[in-house]
């Protein structure tokens, strides 16, 4: 029967102290290699690993305490440029009202300065033309005046008026 | 039903063949297994390689349970190579056995007194070594007086006692569990109602021999552990 070939029986008796010695060298033979070729080389591994997640872990830390000093500065640092950017606006609206100021002034002084040499012009032209108009007045009475002597002077009366002149140019002196 | 063990002498000593040819399969299977599984080694491990790293963890944290890492992490590798030696030695009686001419030949190893009892001998000499090396002769001696000096007998029984124990323990199981397999397959299967009738036995009894060899393979790592720890520790 296939089973009864198979099946399991009690170990045989006698001591066998061949086994003893087998069984010993075997399972050290087998405690060496299996620590070169097995054991070792995994706990290797896992001591590696062990150190590479510590040295991560730290890395980690390390990497984190930097990237918070960092954006601490760039704080500072935005704080700063914010500041900064404060005064800048307010010096360059200060010295916009300066530069208004001052150019406001400097065209109300050349608007003035205009004014005022127009009005000489202006003054001067007027005398200019007062003068002329004066000069053909008198010209003009001269001609009219001689006009009418031409016309109504006698000699005798020529001669009177010639001697009152001469009198009174006497008198004033 | 009682077979016949090969025998043979050779330079004085008996050998049973049956044994060493068990002897050497069960470890030609683990350092196969090992080796394998041990090939490919990654940081970031996978399949086979997480198993094995757990067996490590496993074994590591049986000897933290028993004694500190600085003086039980020598005995890691003893540890694993146990645990896993004697796994395998429990499984290999349990899918068949091979008889030929009368003469058992396919069984678990550790089905037999002489080796469970070779293995328990060598954890003890261990465990005396490693007393000396670890405390010196003068420590290790005074451990046998303590804590009173008329204790002295029974520690001195007591590590014979130890010894059998560990030994017996692992023997018993294991050849309860073959010889109930045994008388299943061998007495109820006598025809085909029979075989039908030991087919539900058979698969409950051979689930509960996995577990038993499992769990006999944790107790002799352990126990030898807490030997190795009583003998190597300083605190008691």
């Amino acid at each position: 029967m296939l089973t009864s070939s198979l099946v399991l029986g009690a170990a045989g008796g006698g001591f066998n102290s061949g086994d003893i010695l087998f069984q010993l060298v075997t399972f050290i033979i087998l405690l060496a290699l299996l620590k070169k070729f097995a054991w070792g080389p995994l706990m290797g591994i896992m001591k590696q690993r062990e150190e590479h997640i510590a040295g991560e872990i730290s890395a980690a830390e390390q990497s984190r305490g930097e990237a918070k000093q960092l954006l601490e500065e760039q704080r500072t640092l935005l704080k700063e440029a914010r500041t900064e950017a404060q005064g800048l606006i307010e010096n360059a609206k200060k010295q916009g009202d300066v530069q208004r100021e001052e150019i406001m002034a400097l065209a109300r002084a050349e608007a003035d300065r205009l004014k005022e040499s127009a009005k000489l012009e202006i003054e001067q032209q007027k005398e200019q033309a007062v003068a002329a108009i004066r000069e053909q007045v008198a010209s003009l009475s001269v001609l009219i005046a001689s006009k009418v002597i031409e016309k109504e002077l006698t000699a005798a009366d020529q001669e009177k008026l010639i001697n009152e002149y001469i009198q009174e140019a006497g008198e004033g002196r | 039903m009682h077979h016949e063990a090969p025998l043979r002498e050779f330079m004085g000593l008996t050998f049973n063949l049956s044994n060493v040819l068990m002897i050497t399969i069960a470890s030609l299977i683990v350092f196969i297994i090992a080796v394998l599984s041990t090939r490919s080694l990654a940081m970031k491990p996978t399949g086979i390689q997480n198993f094995f790293e757990w067996v490590m963890d496993f074994v590591k944290g049986i000897i933290n349970s028993t004694m500190d890492w600085k003086d039980g992490g020598r005995f890691h590798i003893l540890g694993i190579t146990l645990i896993m030696y004697i796994f395998v030695c429990n499984m290999l009686g349990l899918p068949f056995g091979i008889t030929y001419d009368g003469t058992l030949w396919w069984k678990s190893p550790t089905a037999d007194p002489v080796i469970t009892l070779t293995l328990a001998t060598m954890v003890v000499g261990l465990s005396h070594y490693y007393g000396v090396k670890l405390k010196g002769v003068k420590e290790y001696g005074r451990d046998f007086v303590r804590p009173m000096w008329f204790l002295f007998p029974l520690k001195l029984i007591e590590e014979f006692a130890n010894t059998l124990t560990l030994g017996l323990r692992l023997y018993g199981n294991i050849y309860a569990g073959e010889i109930l397999l045994t008388l299943l397959a061998g007495s109820l299967a006598t025809g085909v109602g029979g075989h039908l009738a030991a087919v539900i036995p058979m698969l409950a009894w051979q689930g509960f021999s996995i577990f038993v060899g499992a769990i006999q393979a944790f107790i002799f790592t352990m126990l030898t552990m807490v030997y190795l720890a009583h003998k190597v520790s300083h605190d008691h």
